[in-house]
């Protein structure tokens, strides 16, 4: 017996493999992650991706312009209209449209009011995902007074559609102005109130502090964006760096991680809040100085007023003319990218002077952040896999798009 | 803005004549042509010249022009993050010729890479895995090329007597139509609104 014992080749390694998801309430939408484990150590995650594969970019070639807009709400959906914004700065620059100046406050106030609807979603979900099951109830609370917002301002409470290439769809009402102000007003001490179930929380620190680690250089190599870098100490935010519409005339903080952890990128999300109710404030106080039109006018990308169109001729057929066949875009190619929630979100636009874009490239912020799984996990627990999943701010909609 | 741009492309292109064709400066985006079989040299180069300092790679993706030779771009998007500056890198191949990968460089290009593979079908010689990404398991053809129909091939159903989901091919019930909206007087010069202009 003892021979046969010795004679047994070394005890081999054996790992074994398991998947997580495609439904698992921790994988933040549809996610099938391969795993294999040593025991409980990861030893390699193999993301399997396209479960919300929808073709996107295939189905807004075959749309108009403005057909094509919808699309943006559905990829993250949690923020949507920072997405429309995106690819209309992407068509405005191919096309050299102008967008008046209470458009771009109003596009403003509302990529923040989708920053801060993304990462309370995001931050209390991770939460919700290491084991606190409160701060996502309180945090819905706020999210659907913001969804409110949404709805009065486009008619919808996420598919927005609001954000056209020249400006946005209406004007905002000015009791609308005057609620998202008082709304700025209280949400600070909901989010103190949130912050004090987790921020100092032994479990939940226990659970994020140290774990997927994000040192500067893998930030950069991995192509990460907006709080993974931030989180890692980059002071790095397109809002800062390459401003668009008015950031460059607002004050605000950005804030940085020190470490590169799940804690620290939670810490990140939570003072970007406080933040981008700064910045609402200001857009606020912005909006009720500056009045006038949103969108251009004389202009044949966007509609004619509708008391024009009982005049004019030109202007009934320009609106027919707009809205069957559509505006056509110089030829040429254009990169646009906003500061979304998660990231750096770009449209590459290819145009070919027709009414349809010729190709778009829809760069998600998720993409490249998901790709580094494997990196990130391997050598973790596999309770860790899924406080590292939720720290990286993963929604489906635009990773399959 | 465009000075600089115009200035840091003449300096690639000085510095890399034999790899690079084209840079230009359109809508204050540097864009850079160069040649398919060169990209890990021209990558390597920018991510490391003091001018560049491209660390970090925005996206990788195709583009499809059935009517050339060389149907497709592949499409690098390149950001410095040190000197918040923007390349566009573009090279030209077809359905059989690889292009190089550059996952070696850039860890994220392995899925960047593996999705232009997967939609378009272009290949990436030395990608450590190249496999389809976002498509279904066993998806057949290349679904962003020009010539892929929008409806698909194959549509999926639960079949309630075999108990498991079954492909079968696209039944439309009404045939696809993509209505063409162009105008045929768009850009069009009428006899004698020449001189028009001219008065």
């Amino acid at each position: 017996m003892a021979d046969s014992v010795s004679n047994a080749p070394a005890e081999e390694k054996r790992t074994f493999t398991i998947n997580f998801g495609p439904q698992h309430p921790a994988a933040h939408g549809v996610l099938r992650l391969v795993l294999e484990l040593d025991g409980e150590i990861v030893e390699r995650v193999d993301p399997h991706i396209g479960l919300l594969h929808r073709g996107t970019e295939k189905l807004i070639e075959y749309k108009t312009y403005l057909q094509a807009i919808p699309y943006f709400d559905r990829l993250d959906y949690v923020a949507p209209m920072n997405q429309e914004h995106a690819f209309c700065l992407a068509i405005e620059k191919l096309a050299g449209i102008d967008v008046p100046r209470r458009a771009q406050i109003i596009r403003v106030l509302y990529s923040e009011i989708g920053r801060i609807l993304n990462h309370l979603l995001n931050v209390t979900t991770q939460a919700l995902d290491v084991g606190a099951l409160t701060p996502p109830l309180w945090g819905f609370e706020e999210r659907e007074k913001l969804m409110v917002f949404y709805e009065r301002a486009s008619g919808s409470r996420m598919h927005a559609n609001y954000v056209r290439p020249g400006g946005v769809h209406q004007d905002l009402t000015p009791q609308l102005v005057d609620d998202i102000g008082e709304w700025c007003e209280q949400f600070p001490q909901k989010l103190r109130d949130i912050e004090t179930l987790l921020t100092g929380n032994r479990i939940f620190k226990q659970r994020n502090v140290d774990i997927g680690l994000v040192t500067r250089e893998d930030a950069l190599k991995w192509g990460f964006s907006g709080v993974m870098v931030r989180g890692s100490g980059m002071a790095w935010d397109l809002r800062r760096s390459q401003p668009y519409e008015i950031y460059n005339e607002l004050d605000f903080k950005i804030p940085l991680g020190k470490n590169g952890d799940c804690y620290d990128r939670y810490l990140c999300r939570v003072e970007e809040m406080y933040e981008s109710t700064k910045i609402m404030q200001q857009c606020v106080k912005l909006l009720k100085q500056t009045p006038g039109p949103v969108m251009p006018e004389k202009s044949k990308y966007a509609p004619p007023r509708r008391a024009e169109m009982k005049q004019s001729m030109e202007a009934l057929i320009h609106h027919f003319k707009l809205y069957t066949e559509g505006f056509h875009v110089p030829a040429g190619e254009a990169y646009a990218a906003v500061e979304a929630p998660k990231g750096e979100f770009g449209v590459y636009l290819v145009a070919d002077g027709t009414n349809k874009p010729y190709r778009v490239k829809i760069r998600a912020p998720g993409f490249p952040h998901l790709a580094s799984m494997d990196y990130l996990c391997k050598g973790h627990m596999l309770a860790d896999v899924s406080a590292v999943l939720g720290s990286l701010d993963i929604v489906f909609g635009e990773i399959d798009r | 803005m465009s000075q600089s741009l115009e200035d840091l492309g003449a300096h690639i292109k000085s510095s890399m004549t034999n790899a690079i064709e084209d840079v230009g400066v359109a809508f204050g985006e540097l864009t850079i042509t160069a040649r398919a079989e060169q990209i890990p040299a021209v990558i390597t180069f920018l991510r490391d010249d003091p001018r560049g300092r491209f660390t970090t790679l925005i996206d990788i993706c195709g583009v499809d022009y059935p009517e050339r030779t060389n149907r497709f771009d592949v499409v690098y998007h390149l950001l410095s993050m040190h000197l918040n500056q923007r390349v566009r890198i573009k090279v030209e191949t077809n359905e059989d010729t690889p292009v190089p990968s550059i996952a070696s460089i850039y860890p994220c290009a392995d899925w960047f890479e593996r999705e232009a593979f997967d939609m378009y079908g272009i290949l990436f010689a030395n990608h450590p895995d190249l496999r389809r990404l976002l498509t279904d398991y066993g998806f057949q053809g290349y679904p962003l090329r020009k010539d892929f129909p929008l409806s698909g091939h194959v549509e999926v159903r639960y079949d309630a007597e075999q108990q498991r989901v079954i492909y079968e091919p696209v039944k439309l019930t009404q045939a696809f139509r993509n209505f063409d909206f162009l105008s045929p007087w768009e850009g069009m010069t009428l006899p004698g609104d020449e001189k028009a202009k001219e008065g």
